[in-house]
């Protein structure tokens, strides 16, 4: 399990996120293609953590962070998605023609 | 020696599992199956974390992604047109530009890793890492400690502010538009 390994893995993820990101038009899919990016994010922390900063706690801490951040954008992605099922009855980007409302 | 062995196998498994589960997240018909594939992509890097020494990290992860991941399936169940992938389809749009952004994405952040100089610093065996993470969450970073837990209560209350009822110009079911700016023009749309 070389770090490079794991950097390669990290960067698959990343890769498969901004696809998914990109492409997806279903607003839960969009979503998981975010979540993957930050997987992908996590992943590359955690091992230049424990292979390139000895271990350091704060290291840690920041990988809570970025937990704390995928709660945070999962949240807010459904109380969006709800809002605009709402008021539009849109479940994909294309229905979505403009903001205001 | 076999203990290594047995590391890397581990890893491999997790590692082709995690990226073969992401993949397949985009690319199966039912979105509730989605939902799975993507908690076993992230099944998988929690199963790397805890290898990489970061025990509670990876348990965190596994744990708040299985809660994270029913309930994104309660959601498409809810929201989503066949979220059971009765029919086959494919909901994408600018599909190739997004797969080469996805490429090179992948092709740049692969070089960086393979080629960038890391420093060769590894943890101290044997690594108390949950213990000293819980010495540091309750010490010197108690404020990002807290700063984070502040940052979900309010998400939490933004969350059902956005996906109440209660629109921001009445109720949300009956449009809620906006109010004309005099009282006998036509609402502005």
């Amino acid at each position: 399990m070389s770090t490079e390994a794991v950097l390669l893995v990290a960067a698959a993820l990343f890769g498969i996120g901004v696809y998914g990101v990109l492409s997806q038009q279903s607003f839960v899919m969009l979503m998981m293609g975010l979540e993957l990016l930050i997987n992908g994010a996590l992943l590359a922390l955690v091992v230049l953590w424990a292979r390139a900063a000895g271990g350091n706690p704060q290291g840690q801490m920041l990988g809570i962070v970025f937990m704390t951040v995928m709660a945070v954008e999962m949240t807010l992605g459904f109380a969006l998605i709800t809002g605009v099922y709402r008021v539009r009855r849109a479940d994909i980007t294309e229905k979505l023609r403009r903001l205001k409302g | 020696m076999i203990e290594g062995t047995l590391v890397d196998a581990a890893f491999w498994l997790f590692a082709i599992g995690s990226v073969v589960a992401g993949f397949r997240v985009f690319r199966t018909d039912s979105m509730v199956r989605a939902a799975f594939y993507l908690l076993a992509s992230f099944a998988g890097v929690g199963g790397i974390l805890v290898l990489l020494g970061a025990e509670f990290l990876g348990m965190v992860l596994i744990l708040m992604m299985a809660g994270e991941m029913l309930v994104m399936a309660i959601v498409m169940v809810m929201f989503m047109m066949n979220p059971a992938g009765l029919n086959p389809m494919t909901m994408v749009h600018q599909n190739r530009t997004a797969a080469a952004a996805g490429l090179a994405a992948f092709v740049v952040l692969a070089a960086v890793g393979l080629l960038g100089p890391f420093p060769d610093h590894p943890v101290p065996e044997p690594a108390a890492a949950t213990e000293e993470l819980g010495i540091e969450l309750l010490g010197d970073s108690m404020l990002v400690f807290q700063t984070a837990g502040v940052a979900l209560l309010s998400t939490m209350i933004g969350a059902i502010v956005i996906a109440g009822r209660k629109g921001r110009y009445g109720i949300a079911d009956d449009g809620s538009e906006e109010p004309p700016l005099q009282p006998d023009e036509e609402p502005v749309r």
